[in-house]
Order: C-alpha cells, then structure tokens, then sequence
C-alpha cells in the first residue's frame, strides 16, 4: 500500500474515529457532570442566567479596555491565525471536496491562489504565537508539552499544505499523503488537549457568564 | 521493457500489474525477471512516443534511460499531467467542472472535481498527447484516471476526488462517537456517586 493510499483510507478512518470517540466523551463528560446549584437570590436588576451567558460568550470575544495594551498582539494574533485556518480549511476547493465526502453537502471555493496567500499569513501568525510563546516569561512558564503539541499539530497541516500546493521539497503524491497524516494527528490529539477550546469555550464562558451575572458582577 | 496497464518496481508486492481481487494472480515481471535490467513504460496502453523514444535512446546510446523509482523513463514520466496539463490555471482559480457536460468542462475548467488524477499521475499524456498530437483524455474533457500509476484501479475510485478519503468512515464514526458517549455518561454517573458519596454525613 502506498503511503498516499495509507493516508487516504486507514489512517483517516482511525483518526476520525479517535476525534469522534474523544470529542464526545470530554463533551458529555464535562457538560453531565454534577452542578452545585447558587441558591443565593439574584441581585436586583441581574439578568437572567441565559443572557448573562450569550453577554459573556459574544463580550469575551475582545478583551476590556484595561486590558486591551497587554493583549493587543495577542488578540489580533489569535484572529488572524484563527480567521485564516478558517478559510484554509473551509475555501480551498480540495478541502471541500474533502468535506462533501464527508457531510454530503458543499459550497462555492475560493480562489486557490487566494486561499494559498492567506495560508502564508497563517503559517506566519502560528509562528508568531509560538514566538510569543517562548519569549513572554509568564506564558512560557504557563506552557507545558500539550501547548506546544497542540501548536504543532494546528501548524503542520498548513505547513505540509503549503508545501504540497507548491511541490516543495518531495512529490506531490508524497507530500499530499504527508499532509492528510498531519491532519491525522491533528484530528487525533484534538479532543485531548486544548485545541478542545473549540467546541468547549463557549460553555465555559456561558458557565462564567451565568455565575457572575447572577451575583451581579460586571464582566 | 515492457508495456502495461500498472508499473512494477523493484518491490514486487508493492505494485502488481493488477486489480482487485486479482483471480489470475497477475504480478509484475520484475517478480519473475530478478537479474535483467527493466525498464517499465507503463500506462493502459502506454504512449507510443515512450516506447519508441526509450527504444531509441537504448539504440543510440547503448544504455538504459534515466529512470525514476518505478523504472519508468524521466522523461517520458518526469512531470505529473497536472503539471502540464492546458486546464491547470482553472485549477488555481478554483474553477472547476461539476459535470461532464457542463459549461465549465466545455470551456475547460479543471476537472478535479470530477476524480481527475492528474496531480497524481506521471506520464507525457498532457505534452505529446495521443493520436499524432491530436488530443488527451482531459482535453477529450474526461478526467486523467492515472492508468500510469501502480494499483490505479483500486486507489478510490476513479471518479471520487483525490483530496477525498477513500475509507468509509460514516459508521465507523458513528460507533465510535456511541464509544465516547458511553465512556462520558460513564464518568460522569461516577463523578456524581463520588460527589454523593462525600455528602454524606459520616
């Protein structure tokens, strides 16, 4: 079996049985665990636990004016890498074929040269975060080994796409199969690190929001 | 030399002449012929211009071609279709045919969509074409369906598109998804029993 074919089939059936099982478990995991319930009164004037969480899951989405100098590169990083992966994944014309095969439904691509330059500028943004990573004294002492694997687990793809489209450095069949294994592992340690941010912060600042708004904290 | 529908290479088991099930057990010749130098012009059939340039240079150089790893002569098989092929600017576009017949095929958009294997495929079919120039399967507007390559007929379907995944993974996400939720409802029931537990007064 050739390592495209290995990539194609068994490799991606393993790794998206692995993300399925794993996303599922830490969801209901997390989301059935037992609650202490606030039996205070709500303070005069709070809203309801379900507005204080969608304030607080649409207000989280930039930080507060105190704050806004000290995370300034941080927040426009994150939007950039975020924004671009987002076009990466769901522009390119591959990638929605790739999801058609999946889902059954599809949508109109981008250009591809359109799609390559922004995978530039993400690739960039990833590595300005892994910089920013290892240089800020408090992050770096924040991070641990599952930071770092979450990081290189997101920037591979988009390192071994880019390198794919551009037939750099190895055949396209070799490096198309090398990209779909990046996408393995990615899909693979996904649920069990921090990349779970993705299905996860929204509950977690719904839960925040909800607690806080019901003490009438401004946040 | 020899001609045929899949190229061997050195390693016999890894690119029989063959498609699944294979009930003949067809294998490669370099399985059977271990000490003769080989040189594979492959494709379903191959290229005449392969055949008779490689006859040629083995004439008048008195030496075998420069190969690649499945013996295949650079430069009838150093470039894949895609990179050659008349309908590639469409590709970067992101301008694909939807159909054989459509529009786009007509006036030339890239047939990826489509399950064409270009990208994937190293021949000269896009450069010499067939029939004395006259015309090659893309621009005949059917996709490349990679006849060069080893095991082509069984790498997926020739008209599933190659970033697809060839594995059918609906059930078998769908189980393991029934796996983690069980495995979820699991430790939270425990985490609950562990929390009553505690509560209790001793």
């Amino acid at each position: 079996m050739e390592l495209l074919d290995f990539a194609r089939g068994p490799a991606l059936q393993f790794a998206m049985a692995v993300f399925a099982a794993g996303a599922v478990w830490r969801l209901l995991g997390i989301l059935l665990l037992p609650r202490t319930g606030d039996r205070s009164a709500a303070r005069i004037g709070a809203p309801s636990r379900l507005v204080g969480a969608l304030y607080v899951i649409v207000r989280r989405l930039w930080p507060r004016r105190p704050f806004l100098q000290v995370t300034l590169f941080a927040t426009i990083n994150s939007y950039v890498f975020h924004i671009g992966l987002a076009i990466v994944v769901f522009g390119l014309a591959p990638h929605v074929l790739f999801l058609r095969s999946l889902w059954g439904i599809s949508w109109p691509a981008l250009p591809s040269n359109v799609v390559y330059g922004v995978a530039i500028l993400t690739l960039a943004s990833l590595l300005a975060a892994l910089a920013r990573r290892v240089s800020h004294p408090v992050l770096r002492l924040l991070s641990g080994p599952g930071d770092y694997l979450s990081w290189l687990v997101t920037t591979l793809p988009v390192a071994t796409g880019l390198m794919a489209t551009s037939h750099l450095g190895a055949r396209y069949e070799t490096l198309l199969a090398i990209h779909v294994l990046s996408v393995c592992a990615l899909l693979i340690w996904f649920p069990f690190g921090k990349l779970m941010h993705s299905f996860l912060f929204a509950f977690s600042r719904g839960a925040m929001g909800a607690r806080f708004s019901h003490r009438g904290v401004s946040i | 030399m020899r001609g045929s529908g899949s190229s061997s290479s050195s390693s016999s088991t890894r690119s029989p002449p063959s498609a699944h099930p294979n009930p003949t057990g067809a294998v490669p010749i370099s399985s059977l012929v271990g000490d003769k130098p080989l040189i594979n012009i492959s494709g379903c059939p191959p290229m005449p211009q392969a055949m008779a340039g490689t006859i040629t240079h083995l004439l008048a150089f008195g030496r075998v071609p420069e190969l690649d790893e499945l013996r295949r002569p650079r430069a009838f098989f150093g470039e894949t279709i895609h990179d050659r092929c008349y309908r590639r600017p469409y590709y970067e576009r992101g301008m694909f045919a939807k159909s054989f017949d459509d529009e786009g095929a007509r006036d030339g958009w890239c047939l990826y969509e489509l399950g064409c294997k270009g990208p994937v495929t190293y021949n000269s079919c896009a450069t010499l074409k067939w029939n004395g120039g006259v015309s090659f399967p893309i621009q005949s507007g059917h996709g490349c369906i990679g006849c060069s390559e080893p095991r082509f007929w069984d790498r997926g379907g020739l008209y599933r598109p190659l970033s697809a995944g060839t594995a059918r993974v609906g059930t078998i996400v769908a189980g393991a998804a029934a796996v983690g939720a069980l495995i979820g409802v699991g430790a939270s029931l425990l985490s609950r029993k562990r929390q009553s537990t505690a509560a209790k007064p001793e």
